[in-house]
């Protein structure tokens, strides 16, 4: 009995003196961030490609800052376990993430009080992919308007989504049907697990269309196998320069897509902020990250401060427009 | 070229790669918990820093070991690494009690190794036709085949096929949990996010199988192993014996992994569970299945790495995945400029006869490396059970909260490493309920997805070519047997006269 309460004793000195610890590093995060490792949490599973982004990211910070940052992957729940970990973690900036579009459609779909723009202090947009919209290469349609004409007059077209219903691809699609005066909780949208599932089934008969990046299709297309439409956005993308933006095929100015941003829990101290944008910023411009990104099929995309909030702030506004829309709303 | 491929092969940097990730997938297959798509996502941020084709050899080595080093700790602790070694994890641990342990990994070892260089030679011949197959296949022809695997696989782990089924359910039930259903919406999820992706298969696998064993050791009460693993020689020879007598069944397994690996929504997984189901139904000896019957065993064995190569087929043609590794071996490729495409075989044909190459390389060198790793973990089995035994609960529970960083994984363990050892004392099996989670969430899939394809028209099931073929070979399976036995009803009952 005695050496058990010496041991309470010990184990209640050692937890103290954790909190003490703890404490020391609360109040001189501010001072000398960062002093000890960073955790960056990836709210999808290793190998993914929002794994790979903050891979790369996670070994240049290190480089830049000069302390470990470890990506730690918590998948689940379509991205809502981990998107949860850091809005709930202690704002010191040693635990930081990778937010997606995801984030946008957990609040409007009833599974979390989790919002881009009230859950968390935001630190910078890295990366941001537009739709598009592909078809087989045999297909009747030959370009967007004659897809949105039969859309229109009622015929039934099957569009794989290249994801879950809600998800990027199939409300930045539903977004274009919305301007485009077409209800979309008409159509027949087909759920997949992910782009290229979705481009699978569309090239086997299953479905007539899919809706999904441009660089996700670029191995069909480039086999003959899939035609690009267009693209949801104001630009063509320079990698893909034949394929048309909405604007030039239809006049709808519209962008809707997926994006990849880094955040930090709410409250984080503004100095720590300051020097993690930084050091971004910095990393976003190097020829190393470019290179990866441009690989990889990823489009670069910067925004900080007000340009940050301002686009995550719109970003959550037409998301939950349009999951209102198409009927996923709670 | 040949040259060109030699001197791209035999570079100093590419033949470190493979060394090290050789032992690298040894580590990663035989650590119960760490699997073959855990090692590849491991291995993508060296990749940065490698040139292509020493990237593309980490992957290809480490994968292809790791799957066969997966079925280490599930021969002889019972404990499956990868969900594609649950098929046969049964009979190889039965061999394993019966002192056979080293035979079996032979088996394993050496069909694997086989299965892999047959889909690699398919890979080689044949891959731009095999995809332009694989691209006819829809959601509802993966329907279909999905039931035409559980078709093959009922009855499989039991004597009694009633509670087989009754297990089956239990895992297709098991299966509903989560927003991953078609509709997004969560279910039976009890307000849990840590369940909106489902029960997570890898730790539900680890309590059934392992967690269930240690409770079985506990509860048995004895503290002596049931047999020592006796060094049977040569185990070259005793599985060389093997292949002469079941010729058939290990080209049955590598014929059917490869097509079923090529079909981007099916996978390794379901390969290994039809393949054992296969190989039980037109058996010469089906009484001698779920005994340590080594037969399954090649079958499966051969299937599982086929695949493993046949997924890549859709993955270089048409940048589809096959699998979860191919998915992101994919990355990894653009990432090398060596982007898929039909244009990757002419356009830089050095590059792709390299990585034909390294596939060759890899199931060869696994084969030495196998049999040093069995040498090795077979000496596990001469340690005390009572020391083992705790280790082994030690790593289950590693390996659970190593899938999702989760302490709710290490619960779900737990939880069903319990209900295991429940169901089991009673004679219900436990590997027909993680076949049915496998299956149960594709099926629903599948089927929703046709049906919401169709504007829920049941026809659509059995209108198209490939999908009214598969339908046919289901309905044949159900009812030939019973149709035999209906016709043949007559004379039992007269030889029971007799």
């Amino acid at each position: 009995m005695k050496s058990y309460k010496g041991m309470l004793a010990k184990r209640l000195r050692l937890v103290l003196a954790g909190c003490a610890m703890a404490l020391t590093a609360v109040t001189s995060a501010a001072a000398a961030w960062p002093e000890r490792p960073v955790t960056v949490v990836v709210p999808f599973a290793a190998g993914g490609g929002t794994d790979a982004t903050a891979r790369i990211l996670a070994s240049l910070l290190q480089r830049e800052l000069g302390q470990p940052f470890n990506v730690v992957n918590r998948p689940g729940g379509n991205g809502l376990v981990g998107h949860t970990a850091v809005a709930q973690a202690e704002p010191n900036g040693y635990t930081i993430g990778i937010a997606t579009t995801e984030l946008g459609s957990y609040k409007p779909m009833g599974l979390a009080d989790l919002t881009p723009t009230a859950s968390y202090t935001p630190i910078a947009l890295y990366n941001f992919d537009p739709a598009a919209v592909h078809v087989p290469a045999e297909s009747k349609f030959k370009d967007l308007p004659s897809l949105l004409q039969a859309l229109k007059s009622g015929e039934r077209v099957r569009i794989s989504t290249g994801g879950p219903l809600g998800g990027s691809w199939h409300s930045a699609f539903s977004l274009l049907l919305l301007k485009q005066g077409i209800n979309p909780a008409t159509v027949a949208f087909v759920p997949s697990n992910g782009a290229a599932p979705g481009l699978q089934e569309m090239i086997s008969g299953g479905v007539d269309a899919t809706a999904s990046s441009l660089p996700e299709a670029k191995p069909l297309v480039d086999a003959g196998k899939v035609r690009s439409l267009a693209v949801v956005g104001l630009q063509r993308l320079t990698t893909f320069p034949n394929v048309p933006t909405t604007k030039e095929a239809v006049g709808t100015e519209v962008t809707g897509g997926a994006w990849r941003a880094i955040m930090a829990p709410k409250g984080t101290p503004n100095d720590v902020r300051d020097r993690l944008v930084g050091a971004v910023e910095k990393i976003v411009a190097t020829e190393e990250f470019k290179k990866f990104m441009n690989d990889r099929g990823f489009g670069i995309s910067w925004a900080k401060g007000r340009d940050l909030d301002t686009f995550l702030a719109e970003n959550e506004k037409s998301l939950g427009d349009t999951l209102k829309a198409v009927g996923l709303a709670k | 070229m040949f040259f060109d491929v030699l001197s791209r092969i035999t570079d100093p940097t590419t033949l470190i790669a493979i060394a090290a990730s050789a032992v690298f997938g040894v580590f990663m297959g035989a650590v119960p918990g760490l699997t073959a798509t855990m090692a590849t996502a491991l291995l993508v941020p060296i990749t940065f820093f490698l040139p292509p084709i020493p990237a593309i050899a980490t992957m290809v080595t480490a994968t292809a070991i790791a799957i066969f080093a997966g079925d280490i700790p599930g021969c002889l602790l019972r404990m499956p690494g990868t969900p594609a070694s649950a098929a046969y994890t049964d009979e190889t641990y039965q061999m394993t009690r019966r002192g056979e342990a080293e035979l079996a990994l032979g088996a394993s070892l050496m069909s694997s190794a086989f299965g892999g260089l047959f889909g690699t030679a398919v890979l080689i011949a044949g891959a731009p036709i095999l995809a332009e197959f694989a691209t006819r296949f829809s959601s509802v022809e993966y329907f279909w085949l999905v039931v035409l695997g559980l078709t093959c696989t009922v009855g499989i782990g039991s004597a009694d096929p009633i509670k087989g089924i009754i297990a089956l359910s239990f895992g297709l039930l098991v299966s509903m949990v989560g927003l991953n259903n078609p509709a997004g919406t969560p279910r039976f999820t009890f307000g849990q996010t840590a369940l909106f992706d489902g029960v997570s298969l890898i730790p539900m696998m680890v309590g059934m199988f392992a967690l269930s064993e240690i409770l079985r050791f506990a509860a048995s009460g004895t503290r002596s192993l049931d047999k020592v693993a006796t060094p049977s020689g040569s185990i070259l020879r005793g599985v060389g014996a093997m292949f002469l007598k079941y010729p058939v069944q290990i080209l049955r397994g590598s014929m059917l992994g490869t097509l079923i690996g090529a079909l981007p929504g099916a996978g390794a997984d379901i390969a290994a569970w039809m393949s054992y189901g296969i190989s039980r139904r037109y058996s010469r000896e089906q009484e001698k299945f779920g005994t340590g019957h080594v037969e399954g065993v090649l079958e499966a064995g051969a299937s599982n790495n086929s695949a493993l190569a046949g997924a890549w087929v859709p993955a270089l043609v048409f940048g589809i995945p096959g699998d979860s590794i191919t998915a992101i071996v994919i990355g990894v490729l653009f990432m090398k400029n060596l982007n898929p495409g039909p244009q990757l075989f002419t356009s830089d044909p050095v590059s792709i006869y390299s990585i034909f190459a390294l596939f060759v390389i890899a199931n060869i060198i696994m084969i030495p490396l196998g049999l040093l790793a069995i040498r090795l973990f077979s000496r596990l089995m001469r340690v005390p059970r009572q020391v083992i035994m705790p280790c082994i609960l030690i790593f289950c529970i590693v390996g659970s909260y190593a899938v999702n960083n989760s302490l709710f994984d290490v619960g779900l363990m737990l939880g069903f490493g319990v209900l295991a050892f429940v169901l089991e004392e009673s004679g219900f099996p436990g590997s027909p309920a993680i076949l049915g989670v496998i299956l149960g969430s594709m099926l629903e899939n599948y089927f929703v997805t046709t049906m919401i394809s169709s504007g829920g028209d049941l026809t659509a099931l059995v209108s198209r070519p490939i999908a009214a073929t598969l339908a046919i070979i289901v309905v044949l399976i159900w009812s030939v047997p019973l149709l035999l036995r209906l016709s043949t009803r007559p004379k039992p009952i007269n030889s029971a006269g007799h």
